[in-house]
């Protein structure tokens, strides 16, 4: 079964507003679209509203997309089931996707994880007590070059190990978040030990 | 027009087809589950790959469209091969309870597996199981027989204009849902049953009740509106089990309102199998048949012919009206009506009260003025139409006066009564423009709105309107009159009205009141004020033991729709024959029989003794009863008043969609409708007195 839960037994919150200042964005990105097309932006406002509501979508939410882009709340609820990057459930403040795809498991995706359920006790689709961590196992996230890899929220920590993984849960849970790309070091994806070549100015 | 080669075959095709209709065409059966004509095409399910040359893989066929020079093949090995492919993977996680499931026997994808599948499965792994979704008290389902062909989705969004299901969640957890559950709200919804290709929508109603292959299949007609559904009654033994749409592509296409389908459990409750007498101490008693029809026949002979009156229903049969007219005729009673309602309508020509667009016509108009009718739940197959339009029309804009009714197609509210159809004809309104400037303009008008006092004052001044704005002209007539009761148009026709001097509905009820009505005869006239009829005699004449009988002095045990043959007219005027089913329960009879021994009980014998005379006489009295299942177009003429109209806003026909007559108030599939989407709406629970 996926992690995003299923229509019986959707999340609800009371009611969700945009604020403002996302009610701005949300008229410029609807605007992108050609007249009587505004059902485009379900996608980007269903990630905006994700944005605001602390990285989760209740159902109101959905709603209110619904009615902003003028259909009918079911034709929402079938994009945002669609996608895993839509979390229908509240998650940590720290949201772990682990990669899991073959170049991730060949590099110690599997590792990773049991650091991560010896560490913080969660399994996928679980999120800790504390409500700090929530983890998600997810296919491809296209940093294979830098396997294995764990996106914390919209950031990629790359060529990680056990001791580095332990190190950047640790630095979480205080609070802090150390800079993000590879954590052995490497510039970008250049091999070990040799600077990215120089970009081509011609 | 292009032309391709279907296994061989030459054929030539209109542009835009697909190629699945093109093979269609040249009689090459496709096999499919997602693709349906009347709905958008998907193209989801595979079924009906094809080989097509010059192309890499096998194409889908429904969202393939055709072009010159194709080179079709549905007999090769690859196609073959292909389905049996897709048949191996819609079976992955299909059950194997067919014979458990209601849909056996009538299920396309048992019918498919057989044709195209394999004889064996070569999976060992465990199914998937999905949660069964709530659909309200019509839909029963087993969602995981579901192979999400999305006919649900497509039919709801599409035809019933509720946008409540969709397909949530992906690949290997796919269902169909309404995410928040809840019952699937349009008066179209039992056409679901029909459309789901497997077992996963099926009646609720019918659970476990039957099987198709020991039903007997009778085609008939529906009577629950008056648009006069083409249905076929399924019956074993001498019980209506089911009731499912036939397609007539002029009236209801292939869809059947959910009144029509699901109120047939109404047939068995309440019936009256007996005939009653009220005995000197004012409670019915049992009769006999000959008892019974000597007592009505003393009455009806102590009476003076001014002192007698018969009133017929709204779900009579033409026969047995005209039976009752010639009953009444002999007894030189003029007090006689059809249109138990008090309507006006009635005496001019035939185009005065008909739809006489024709059903068939919405698909052509592109203004529509409704007035004073809900659509919706007087005619859900006309709304359809209307819907459809809707949506296929480049330029199409609708109008409601009235009161205020939830259309599923764009449809403003731009008034509540006569003042605003005048504002209309007097030019103040912008609709006028619409109107005239509309190439087929149509104005709907809901029958009740004519049983107002001022009703023949409404008819004239709507009559003015369609004339004044085209909507009435050289090659098309949009004035139509959208009638709720099967029987009404068959009445009119048959001239089941006050002849002159005799007194109409509202006159027979106040004569009553007052006294001066000795006997009235209730031919399944449920509908009227049975408080007013003072020291009258009541003889009823009905199926059912609901308000009529409840008041009546006698009761004569007649048959319901599925039990008789009849004629019944719709409402654009298309003579129909109802078949009869199943027999009457009891000692109840056919109703024309029931007039036929009471004329002799009088002594004065009708003309006929067998259904086929009867039938000569009613072509004698009305010759359109002779074009069975054809519309002519009727003669244009001169009717209403140019009185001065009432200011009241237009009531509301219906109260209550699912209890509008005797069927289906004893009906406990209606009732639960009517707890379920009626009761909220008005804020009522079931309980409420």
């Amino acid at each position: 079964m996926s992690a995003n839960g299923h229509g019986q037994n959707i999340e609800s919150s009371e009611a969700f507003e945009f604020s403002a200042e996302n009610l701005e964005k949300a008229q410029k990105l609807i605007a992108k679209y050609p007249e009587g097309r505004q059902a485009s932006a379900i996608m980007p406002l269903l990630d905006l509203a994700q944005r605001q509501n602390d990285n989760w979508l209740p159902r109101a939410a959905m709603d209110k997309v619904a009615e902003i882009c003028g259909v009918s709340p079911i034709r929402v609820y079938e994009v945002a089931t669609f996608y895993t990057m839509y979390n229908k459930k509240p998650v940590g403040k720290w949201f772990l996707q682990l990669c899991r795809t073959t170049p991730c498991w060949l590099r110690g995706c599997e590792d990773l994880k049991s650091v991560i359920k010896e560490k913080l006790g969660i399994d996928h689709g679980e999120t800790t007590s504390d409500g700090l961590f929530s983890l998600l196992e997810v296919e491809c996230l296209g940093a294979c070059v830098n396997a294995p890899v764990v996106q914390v929220n919209d950031d990629y920590y790359e060529d990680l190990d056990r001791e580095k993984l332990i190190a950047l849960l640790e630095a979480l849970q205080k609070g802090e978040q150390p800079p993000f790309g590879s954590m052995s070091g490497r510039q970008c994806s250049a091999p070990e030990g040799m600077e990215a070549p120089a970009s081509d100015d011609r | 027009m292009p032309k391709l080669t279907i296994d061989g075959m030459e054929i030539e095709v209109q542009s835009g087809l697909t190629v699945l209709q093109a093979c269609e065409q040249a009689g090459v059966e496709i096999p499919r589950f997602c693709y349906h004509e009347r709905l958008s095409i998907a193209g989801n399910c595979r079924m009906c790959l094809v080989e097509m040359e010059r192309a890499p893989k096998p194409v889908a066929s429904c969202a393939m469209p055709v072009g010159d020079g194709m080179v079709i093949k549905t007999n090769t090995e690859t196609v073959k091969k292909a389905r049996k492919g897709v048949m191996e993977f819609l079976l992955i996680n299909h059950p194997l309870d067919c014979p458990i499931c209601d849909q056996g026997g009538e299920c396309d994808l048992q019918d498919q597996s057989i044709a195209f599948g394999f004889d064996h499965s070569r999976y060992s792994e465990n199914k998937r199981a999905v949660p069964d979704k709530d659909f309200g008290p019509l839909i029963s389902t087993s969602m995981t027989r579901c192979i999400h062909c999305t006919r649900c989705v497509r039919f709801s969004t599409e035809i019933g204009g509720v946008e409540e299901l969709g397909l949530v969640n992906r690949g290997e957890h796919a269902e169909i849902s309404t995410y928040v559950s809840r019952a699937i709200s349009t008066e179209l919804s039992g056409n679901m049953i029909d459309l789901c290709p497997v077992g996963a929508l099926t009646s609720k109603p019918y659970a476990y009740v039957g099987r198709s292959w020991e039903l007997k299949k009778t085609e008939s007609i529906d009577v629950m509106d008056a648009v006069g559904t083409n249905i076929r009654v399924d019956a074993r033994g001498g019980e209506v089990l089911r009731i499912l749409p036939r397609l007539h592509e002029d009236v209801n296409e292939e869809w059947l309102s959910d009144k029509g389908r699901f109120s047939c459990d109404g047939l068995k409750k309440q019936r009256l199998d007996r005939p009653y007498v009220r005995g000197k101490d004012g409670k019915l008693k049992p009769s006999t048949w000959q008892d019974a029809l000597t007592v009505v026949a003393e009455k009806i002979k102590a009476s003076n012919s001014e002192r007698l009156a018969a009133i017929a229903g709204d779900l009579c049969d033409a026969e047995s009206m005209l039976a009752l007219k010639g009953v009444m005729q002999s007894q030189e009673c003029k007090n006689i009506d059809c249109r138990q309602d008090g309507s006006k309508l009635g005496h001019g020509p035939r185009s005065s009260y008909l739809f006489n667009s024709g059903i068939s016509g919405i698909d052509e108009a592109d203004a529509v003025l409704i007035i004073g009718s809900n659509v919706r739940w007087e005619a859900p197959i006309i709304n359809a139409r209307l819907r459809k339009r809707y949506l296929q029309a480049e330029t199409f804009s609708a109008a409601s006066i009235g009161p205020n009714w939830d259309p599923n197609f764009a449809c403003d509210m731009i008034g509540a009564g006569p003042d605003a159809i005048n504002d209309i004809a007097a030019g103040r309104h912008p609709f006028n423009d619409v109107l005239r400037n509309a190439k087929n303009p149509m104005i709907i008008m809901g029958a009740h709105i004519f049983a107002r006092q001022d009703g023949k004052a409404l008819l004239g001044m709507l009559k003015g309107l369609a004339e004044a704005t085209g909507v009435v002209k050289d090659g098309w007539n949009g004035f139509n009159i959208l009638h709720s009761a099967a029987s009404r148009v068959g009445g009119l026709d048959l001239g089941f009205l006050p002849e002159s001097g005799g007194k109409d509905t509202c006159g027979i009820i106040e004569a009553c009141e007052k006294g001066e009505i000795d006997l009235v005869y209730l031919l399944g006239a449920d509908e009227i004020d049975f408080d007013r009829l003072g020291n009258a005699a009541v003889i009823y004449q009905g199926h059912h033991g609901d308000k009529a009988a409840h008041r009546a002095d006698v009761i004569l045990p007649g048959a319901a729709y599925t039990e008789k043959d009849g004629t019944y007219v719709n409402t654009e005027g298309r003579v129909q024959l109802a078949r009869a089913a199943a027999f009457p329960p009891g000692e109840a009879k056919e109703d024309w029989k029931i007039l036929r021994a009471l004329s002799s009980a009088l002594g004065k014998d009708l003309p006929y003794n067998d259904l086929g005379s009867l039938r000569q006489n009613m072509v004698a009295q009305n010759s359109i009863f002779q074009a069975i299942d054809s519309l002519e177009s009727p003669v244009w003429g001169d009717f209403g008043t140019k009185d001065d109209f009432l200011l009241e806003p237009f009531e509301p026909a219906i109260e209550n969609y699912y209890m509008t007559d005797p069927i289906s108030r004893a009906s406990e599939t209606m009732a639960a409708c009517t707890e379920s989407f009626v009761l909220p709406q008005q804020g009522k629970t079931g309980t409420d007195g």
